[in-house]
C-alpha cells in the first residue's frame, strides 16, 4: 500500500535515454555484460533515489526506529533532548503549521518575557533578577477589587448570597456566556468608556480573553491568503493572534515620530493601493485605540470614512478604553457607530478585562459587533475558547454596581497616571523622551540617541544590553513593527512605587555605556 | 477632537460585506437533527412539575447523578476562613496567565487521571496542557497534527460534534472507520486498512486515528486487543494516535477500562510520541460549565507546541485554583470516583432493563453516560429516512429528544443514543414509561 510519489514524467525519461543509448552502444562492445548488469543497477538506484527526493515526507514504511528497545518511558520530564530519541527518520511529523508555531518564540517580545519568568526580579529573595516592563499587566490596582471577589467566590462556592451554588454553575451554559453576565459587561463597559455610550448585551459573544477574540474575528472576516491593514508599530501578540492558525496576513501602515505615530490616512490607503497592486485582498483594518505600544487615541470618524470607502470591516481593539489618563478622549467605534447606518455590519470591537480591571488570569473577553451574521459565527466559535462560569458568576455582580465601578474606574486612572509621571520624568532625567501618551499601561521611549548603529540590528544590541546588563525587560521597537528603530515600549504598571528609582538606576549605568561621545 | 458629521455612504459601500468561507460554511453541523433536538428541547423543557408534558432531554450527555458529592465537597472546604488568607493568594491568581497552566492544578489533574486508571498508568504533570474545555483539546490536536486537506480516521460511530471540532477551522477531513452491530461496533483490523486505503484513494493524506474510550455513542470500553492493534498500525503508517478519554472515569467499574497509557506503559513506551490523550472534567466530574480540559501527550514536540497555541483557551485561573485543592484532596477523588461509577451503573441497569421489558436491545455496554438503542426492529425499511422519520416521531409525539445514529455516521439505521445520566431518577422513570407506551401503541398498529 505505498503511496504513489508525484509523477514528473519528462525528466526520467530524459535521463532514462541518457543511459539508455551509451548503454546500448556499451553492451554492444566489450564489457558488455558487466556493464550491462552494472549499468541498469546503477539505473535502478538512482531512480530509488531520485524519487526518494521527491516523495512528501514521511515514507509510508519508514525503518525501524533505533529506540524501540528502549525501556524508558519518554515521559519522566520535557527536557528537550528527549526530541532527539529515536532515529529521526522514523519519528511522527507534526502538520507545517505546528512545526512554524514551534519557531515562534524568536520575537525579542516573547524572549524577553521567558527571561523574567526564569530569572524574575524579587526585592528579597532575587535583588538581581531581571524587572519586568515587558507585559502590558496592571498591578497597581488590585487592592481595590481583591476583597470584594474573594468574598464573591466564597459566596458562590457556599451558594450564600443568593448564588445558585454548584448546580447552577456547574452545567453546561451558552458557550457565548451567561445573559447576566454579558449585562453586568455592558455596564462595565459603558462606564470604562466614559458613558458616551450604551453597551447592548445581545450584541456580546464572550470569549476567554482578547486573545481569541482577536482570533475568532480574524477567522470570521477573512480568508487564508487575506489581508488586514495595521497601523505599526503595533502590539506583537497581534502576528500570533490573527495569523498563526488564520492564514491572514497583516499589512503594516508605518507611523512616524513626526506625526508624533499619529496613523496617517495617506499612508492608509497607500497601504491598501499598493496590496490591491499585489493582488493581496485587504479584507479590514485593526486598530488598537488607545494604541499599543505607543498609547495614542485614535480619530474613528478617519477610520470609519476610510473603511466605508473601501468596503471594508474595522476590529477596533479597545481592550486598554478604560486606562485612559491623559488630555485626549477616547471615542469607541461603538459611539459613533449609528444603529441606522448599513455600514455598522463591518464594525467590531474587542474588550476584556485583562487590562482595566487586573484580571488576566480570569480570561474574560468580548466580542462586541454590530453584525449579526459575525455575531451568530462568533458564537458558535466561542465553544473553542468559552469563559468560565464561576468566574462569571463571580465577576457579574460587581460589575453591575455602578457607584464601585466609578470609583474603581476613577482612581485606576489616578494611580496609572502617577506612575506614568513617574516613570516619564525618570527617564527624562537620564535624557530619554517619550511621546506623549493618554492611555494604555506603557510609555513609548525615544531611545535612538544610545544606538549604534542607527538601524534594527543596533536596536536589538541595546535591547539586549538593557536585558542582560541592566536586567530589565522592555520590548524594542521592531518588535512592534516600528519603522524607526531605537524606540522601546516600557510597561510601567507592574511597578511598585519603590522600585522606580532602582529601574533608573539600572537604565543610566547602560546609558552611560551607550551615550554617544561628545 | 472635533466632532466629524458623517459622510454619505458612498454607492461601494451599500453592497453588503462578505464574510469569510469559515463564517458561513456550515460544518459546524448545527443544522443536524442532533442539533435540532435540542431546540425544540429548548422551547418545551420537561419540568416535574410546571411541565410535565414537555421535551425530556436525553439528548445532552451531562452528569448530574454526582452533584451531592461535589457540593457536600465544597460546603466542608469552601476557602480560608480567614478573609487575609483569601485576598492573599487572590491576587497572584488573577495575574496568572501563564500558558503553562497552574502546577498544583496540573499536579491534581495527573493524579485524578492516575487515580481513573487505578494507578496502572503514571501522568507527569510536565506533560499535561491546559485548555478550556475538550472541544478545545481535540480542535487544537488537529491544527497541531494535520495541515488543511489532511485526514484523520475516527471510527464510526462518533459524537456528532466531531465533525465541527476536527473540522471546521482546521481544513482536516474526518475519514470514517466503518464499525457495525456485527461484532458490537468493535474496530476490527480490516476495516481500518478499509478506511485508510479510502482516504488514499480520495488523495487524502492521513495524519492520525481518533478513537474515543469509553466510546462515545455506545457507551462501551474499547478492548485492550484493539488498543494494541491500532497502535501497531500507527506505528506502522507512522501516524498519530488521540485517544479521547473524557468518559475514562465514567466506566462502571474499574478494571474494565483499558487506557492507552496502560497500554504503552506496558510497552516500555514504545511508539508513545505517537499518542496524545485528551481530558476534562466536563462529564466524570459533572462540571461542564467550568471549562476544564487537557491534552495529557508523550510528543514533546507536541506538548511545546499545544501549549504555545493554548494561549487561544486558557482556564481561568481561578478555576484551575478551586479545582487544584479539590483534585489533590485524594480521599475525596477516590471516594467520588468510585461512587459515581456505581451511581452510573444502576442508571444504566435501571434503563436497559426497563427497555428490555418493552422489548428494546441495548447494545451491552459499560460505560459513559447514555446506552445505545437499537430500535431497527420498529423501523419500516432499514434506510436513514425511516430513522429520521422514528426520531422525529420521538421527539414530537414521545417528547422525547434522543440522538439518532445518522448524526454520529452510524453506517446502520436504526441506533439511537439516550442519555440517563443529566436528570433525576424520577424523571427518567418518566422517559422510560413514556418509551414503553410507545412502544405498545407501536405494536398495537402493526
Amino acid at each position: 500500500m505505498t503511496q504513489t510519489p508525484p509523477n514528473d514524467e519528462s525528466r526520467p525519461t530524459r535521463t532514462g535515454m541518457r543511459l539508455i543509448v551509451p548503454l546500448q552502444g556499451v553492451v554492444q562492445g566489450r564489457g558488455g555484460i558487466l556493464l550491462g548488469s552494472l549499468i541498469p543497477c546503477a539505473l535502478f538506484y538512482f531512480l530509488q533515489f531520485y524519487l526518494k527526493r521527491n516523495r512528501s515526507p514521511p515514507p509510508p514504511n519508514p525503518p525501524p526506529s533505533r529506540s524501540a528497545s528502549s525501556s524508558d518511558l519518554p515521559r519522566s520530564s520535557s527536557r528537550p533532548n528527549l526530541l532527539s530519541r529515536g532515529a529521526s527518520m522514523g519519528r511522527v511529523q507534526l502538520s507545517a503549521r505546528a512545526n512554524h508555531v514551534a519557531k515562534a518564540n524568536e520575537s525579542p517580545y516573547y524572549i524577553g518575557l521567558d527571561r523574567v519568568r526564569e530569572d524574575a526580579y524579587d526585592e528579597l529573595t532575587n535583588p538581581d533578577g531581571v524587572i519586568q516592563l515587558g507585559l502590558a499587566e496592571n498591578r497597581l490596582s488590585l487592592d481595590l477589587i481583591e476583597e470584594r471577589l474573594s468574598k464573591n467566590l466564597a459566596d458562590l462556592m457556599s451558594g450564600a448570597g443568593g448564588h445558585p451554588g454548584l448546580r447552577g454553575i456547574a452545567t453546561y451554559q451558552p458557550f457565548d456566556g451567561l445573559l447576566e453576565f454579558k449585562m453586568a459587561m455592558a455596564d462595565f463597559m459603558t462606564e470604562a468608556m466614559g458613558n458616551e455610550v450604551s453597551f447592548d448585551p445581545l450584541k456580546m459573544v464572550l470569549t476567554s480573553g482578547g486573545t481569541p477574540a482577536l482570533e475568532i474575528l480574524s477567522f470570521c472576516l477573512a480568508d487564508p491568503g487575506n489581508a488586514f491593514l495595521v497601523p505599526a508599530p503595533y502590539y506583537p501578540g497581534f502576528d500570533r493572534d490573527l495569523k498563526w492558525r488564520t492564514g491572514v496576513e497583516l499589512i503594516p501602515v508605518h507611523c512616524r515620530s513626526c506625526d508624533n505615530f499619529a496613523l496617517s490616512i495617506t499612508a492608509l490607503e497607500q497601504a491598501f493601493n499598493q496590496a490591491r497592486k499585489r493582488g493581496q485582498k485587504v479584507r479590514g483594518i485593526l486598530i488598537s485605540n488607545p494604541s499599543n505600544p505607543v498609547g495614542n487615541m485614535l480619530n474613528p470618524y478617519d477610520i470609519l470614512d476610510f473603511a466605508r470607502e473601501r468596503n471594508i470591516h474595522i476590529i477596533s481593539d479597545e481592550i486598554f478604553a478604560g486606562s485612559t489618563y491623559g488630555n485626549e478622549k477616547f471615542v469607541s467605534m461603538a459611539e459613533i457607530v449609528d444603529s441606522e447606518d448599513a455600514f455598522k455590519d463591518r464594525v467590531h470591537i474587542v474588550y476584556g478585562l485583562s487590562k482595566d480591571l487586573c484580571i488576566p488570569g480570569f480570561r474574560v473577553g468580548v466580542i462586541y459587533s454590530f453584525n449579526e451574521n459575525v455575531l451568530k459565527a462568533s458564537k458558535k466559535l466561542t465553544r473553542f475558547s468559552s469563559v468560565s462560569t464561576p468566574t462569571q458568576q463571580i465577576l457579574a455582580p460587581m460589575l453591575s454596581d455602578k457607584r464601585f465601578i466609578q470609583e474603581y474606574i476613577n482612581t485606576n486612572r489616578q494611580r496609572i497616571r502617577s506612575m506614568y509621571d513617574l516613570v516619564v520624568s525618570g527617564l527624562k532625567e537620564l535624557g530619554l523622551e517619550c511621546t506623549e501618551s493618554s492611555g494604555g499601561l506603557y510609555c513609548w521611549v525615544d531611545m535612538s540617541k544610545l544606538i549604534s548603529p542607527y538601524n534594527e540590528k543596533g536596536e536589538l544590541d541595546l535591547w539586549d544590553k538593557l536585558l542582560n546588563t541592566a536586567k530589565i525587560n522592555v520590548t524594542p521597537g521592531s518588535a512592534c513593527h516600528c519603522i524607526e528603530p531605537g524606540w522601546f515600549r516600557f510597561c510601567f504598571t507592574t511597578l511598585r512605587v519603590n522600585e522606580v528609582p532602582l529601574v533608573m538606576e539600572r537604565i543610566r549605568k547602560v546609558v552611560e555605556i551607550c551615550k554617544p561621545s561628545v | 477632537m472635533a466632532i466629524k458629521p458623517l459622510t454619505q455612504p458612498s454607492s461601494a459601500s451599500s453592497a453588503a460585506i462578505s464574510l469569510s468561507k469559515i463564517a458561513v460554511s456550515n460544518t459546524h453541523g448545527e443544522d443536524s437533527p442532533y442539533f435540532a433536538g435540542w431546540k425544540a428541547y429548548d422551547e418545551n423543557p420537561y419540568d416535574e412539575s410546571s411541565n410535565p408534558s414537555g421535551v425530556i432531554q436525553m439528548g445532552l450527555a451531562e452528569n448530574q447523578v454526582s452533584f451531592d458529592l461535589l457540593e457536600k465537597y465544597l460546603e466542608k472546604n469552601s476557602s480560608d476562613p480567614t478573609s487575609s488568607g483569601r485576598v492573599s493568594s487572590f491576587r497572584e491568581n488573577a495575574l496568572f496567565q501563564d500558558y503553562h497552566g497552574l502546577l498544583s492544578f496540573r499536579k491534581a489533574m495527573a493524579s485524578f487521571m492516575e487515580q481513573i486508571r487505578g494507578g496502572r498508568a503514571k501522568f507527569d504533570p510536565e506533560r499535561i496542557v491546559i485548555t478550556a474545555g475538550a472541544t478545545a483539546a481535540n480542535e487544537l490536536l488537529t491544527f497541531i497534527l494535520a495541515d488543511p486537506g489532511d485526514a484523520l480516521l475516527v471510527p464510526t460511530p462518533y459524537y456528532p460534534g466531531f465533525d465541527r471540532d476536527l473540522r471546521w477551522r482546521t481544513g482536516v477531513h474526518i475519514v470514517p472507520i466503518h464499525c457495525d452491530s456485527s461484532n458490537a461496533f468493535e474496530i476490527t483490523p480490516s476495516a481500518l486498512d478499509s478506511a485508510y486505503s479510502d482516504a488514499e484513494s480520495r488523495g487524502l493524506r492521513v495524519r492520525g486515528v481518533l478513537i474515543t474510550n469509553p466510546s462515545n455513542p455506545l457507551g462501551a470500553t474499547v478492548k485492550r486487543a484493539v488498543l494494541e492493534h491500532v497502535l501497531d498500525f500507527g506505528a506502522l503508517k507512522n501516524i498519530h494516535l488521540v485517544s479521547d478519554e473524557i468518559y475514562s472515569g465514567s466506566a462502571f467499574s474499574d478494571r474494565e477500562f483499558v487506557s492507552i497509557a496502560e497500554v504503552l506503559e506496558a510497552r516500555g513506551g514504545r511508539g508513545s510520541e505517537r499518542c496524545h490523550i485528551v481530558y476534562s472534567l466536563s462529564k466524570d466530574l459533572g462540571l461542564p460549565g467550568f471549562r476544564v480540559g487537557t491534552i495529557y501527550s508523550y510528543n514533546d514536540a507536541v506538548v511545546t507546541t499545544a501549549r504555545r497555541m493554548s494561549s487561544f483557551t486558557l482556564i481561568s485561573s481561578q478555576t484551575q485554583q478551586l479545582l487544584a485543592t479539590m483534585l489533590s484532596d485524594e480521599e475525596f477523588t477516590a471516594g467520588y470516583i468510585e461512587t459515581n461509577r456505581e451511581r452510573l451503573r444502576r442508571r444504566y441497569r435501571m434503563i436497559v432493563d426497563e427497555l428490555g421489558r418493552a422489548g428494546i436491545e441495548c447494545l451491552k455496554g459499560n460505560a459513559g453516560l447514555f446506552c445505545w438503542m437499537n430500535l431497527s426492529p420498529f423501523l419500516k425499511d432499514e434506510t436513514v429516512e425511516e430513522e429520521l422519520a422514528l426520531w422525529e416521531c420521538i421527539l414530537r409525539e414521545v417528547k422525547l429528544n434522543i440522538s439518532p445514529g445518522v448524526s454520529c455516521h452510524c453506517a446502520e439505521p436504526g441506533w439511537f443514543r439516550v442519555c440517563f445520566a443529566n436528570m433525576s431518577e424520577q424523571t427518567l422513570q418518566v422517559a422510560l414509561a413514556r418509551i414503553h407506551d410507545f412502544v405498545e401503541r407501536r405494536r398495537g398498529n402493526q
